[in-house]
């Protein structure tokens, strides 16, 4: 037998998971990833086949498992934010929003006017970002080459304007506890302005290239249909559970950040297949422009950090006339500030759906708890439901539609 | 807390004896391991609680041997009625043992996982008990309280082989 020959993997683990046939050997159990280019990471795939058919599906994660909520607990509140980045890294801006919102609610702490449409600016970029990566990913995995590439060219627009505001293009650490790290440069606003522009251009081409495509609707219509009732029993959240007919968006239903100032629609699709999802998350990126354009005309003067010196360190120029701020600067950076004994759990709209942090404070200046809801981990739990059946073909349109990020599941 | 919700928590309290903690507008019911299950099904049918939002633990370690050690916490959302309420299972560090929640919610089978591996909790009738994110031979369950934070020695020229022979990866 050659090294290259496909090799079966033992029911022996999977027992309890696969059918009867399985362990008959009538059917196959085959390994997909965990190295593996459509996997969108490294998530490992163990298939039991019927030929070409796709009988069980077993998810196996934690390949990319690095112990970040463990970790946090060992770190102050401002130091950990920087872990936060690095969990779903498609959507490094919304983690920031949903750790540092957590951690205003637990401290009771508020944010400024400016900071808070800043952040919504940024975070809907980021949704763009995000949105832009999985359509080029998807396109590729289903044999569109070119869209991926002109994805990727929007998409370097915005890490420009991420490294414009924070100095780094993904692992940005820009939104702090009560506010972000400093004002945007004064080039930011027509950077943003002619990003808006050219996108709703771009998105249509984009369009022009899928939409109608034959071979597009041929690979994604009626593929991995999931209905509303079983996409919320495995909690599936975001444009997934959007694309099922469930018209639920955290944004519009307990509005943060002052999302209620904006006006939006929440886009939804009833047919729930592969399809749906595509026209859900496009609908979404023109959705994300007008919520980033509404934001920049009103975007308010004023300052970005909240002025409470016992949780937001001091503007470099005071330190070196203030003593109090000096003082500040040092508890707040060696020691930290106090959280109280209690926890509180804050949920934001991450582009893959509802990301939250369980936050437990015991009185000290680190937290107790973390734990990270992470959409992609629920997103996941439910493709074994949806490619019963399927072509192993199809398994690949639906993994894609899922937009999972490992990073996010494995944490 | 919202008034829908204050009613929804009496019927709780009510029916299973449950108290209440508020913080910051969120209502955390205290639930027995025993009524978990009840308690789950009532606010999923009676109350439009679809959505298992998260599920996690907490390890109060050390705790003198009469409290228990943790809370296994359920994060419910009401998608109808736009409310969220938290159950939290108290569990002894003696008997670490709750009743599985997949049969209310299919979310729960991996959350469920996840807290086995990582906090070392059985949940009874768990149709697939199997570590979830870390390797099966790991010894031990990391986001325990007791579990140290892991240190990996640097190695220099000079003592490289010396501080290779301890390194726990697998050598040729």
């Amino acid at each position: 037998m050659s090294e290259y020959q496909l090799q079966e993997i033992p029911v022996g683990p999977y027992k309890h998971l696969v059918s009867e046939r399985a362990v008959s050997g009538e059917t196959m159990i085959l390994n997909m990833g965990p190295q593996h280019p459509s996997t969108h990471g490294v998530l490992r795939l163990v298939l039991e086949l019927d030929g070409e058919v796709i009988v069980n599906c077993i998810p196996e994660i934690g390949y990319l498992h690095t112990g970040i909520e463990k970790n946090m607990e060992a770190k102050t509140y401002l130091k950990a934010e920087v872990m936060t980045d690095r969990l779903d890294y498609m959507n490094n801006m919304g983690n920031n929003l949903a750790y540092v919102m957590a951690v205003e609610k637990l401290v009771g702490l508020d944010v400024p006017p400016r900071a808070q449409a800043l952040r919504v600016i940024l975070t809907e970029l980021q949704r763009i970002a995000s949105h832009l990566v999985w359509l080029g990913t998807t396109a590729l995995d289903l044999a569109a080459m070119s869209v991926f590439l002109y994805c990727f060219r929007e998409r370097e627009i915005i890490l420009d304007i991420f490294e414009m505001v924070s100095g780094q293009r993904m692992m940005v650490t820009y939104f702090r506890p009560g506010g972000v790290w400093r004002d945007v440069p004064v080039e930011f606003e027509a950077a943003v302005r002619d990003f808006i522009k050219l996108l709703p251009k771009r998105i249509d081409e984009y369009e022009a290239l899928l939409t109608k495509n034959p071979l597009w609707l041929d690979r994604t219509v009626g593929i991995g249909k999931l209905d509303a009732a079983t996409a919320l029993q495995h909690g599936v959240t975001g444009p997934m559970l959007r694309a099922s007919g469930v018209n639920w968006d955290l944004r519009k239903a307990r509005p943060y950040m002052g999302y209620e100032q904006y006006d939006f629609n929440v886009p939804t699709d009833t047919k729930g297949d592969t399809y749906a999802r595509y026209v859900v998350r496009v609908q979404e990126l023109r959705e994300s422009l007008k919520i980033v354009e509404q934001a920049l005309d009103k975007l308010p003067m004023g300052p970005v950090r909240s002025d409470n010196r016992k949780f937001v360190t001091p503007p470099r120029s005071e330190i070196g006339t203030s003593m109090e701020a000096l003082i500040h600067h040092f508890k707040l950076w060696t020691e930290g500030f106090p959280a109280p004994k209690a926890s509180i759990y804050s949920a934001v709209e991450s582009p893959r759906g509802e990301l939250a942090v369980y936050l437990e404070g015991d009185g000290g200046p680190k937290p107790y708890r973390v734990h990270w809801r992470t959409p992609s981990f629920d997103n996941l739990s439910v493709v074994p439901q949806i490619v019963r059946g399927h072509l192993v073909a199809d398994l690949i349109a639906i993994l894609a539609s899922t937009d999972i990020v490992l990073g996010d599941i494995d944490r | 807390m919202d008034t829908k919700l204050e009613k929804i928590v009496q019927t709780l309290q009510e029916k299973f004896g449950a108290t209440l903690e508020e913080f910051r507008g969120e209502a955390h019911v205290f639930v027995k391991p025993e009524h978990i299950i009840e308690a789950l099904t009532l606010l999923r049918d009676a109350h439009e609680f679809a959505l298992l939002s998260a599920m996690t633990a907490v390890d109060y370690w050390p705790q003198d041997a009469s409290r228990p050690r943790f809370h296994v916490i359920y994060q419910l959302t009401s998608l109808a009625r736009n409310l969220s309420v938290q159950l939290r299972v108290p569990v002894n560090g003696s008997r670490l043992k709750v009743p599985t929640a997949t049969g209310v919610f299919a979310a729960a089978n991996w959350r469920e996982r996840e807290i086995m591996d990582m906090f070392g909790i059985e949940f009874e009738g768990h149709p697939d008990p199997r570590r979830i994110l870390l390797p099966d031979d790991l010894d031990g369950h990391p986001l325990r309280k007791d579990f140290p934070l892991g240190y990996e020695e640097p190695q220099f020229t000079f003592n490289f082989e010396e501080i290779d022979v301890r390194k726990p990866y697998v050598k040729e």
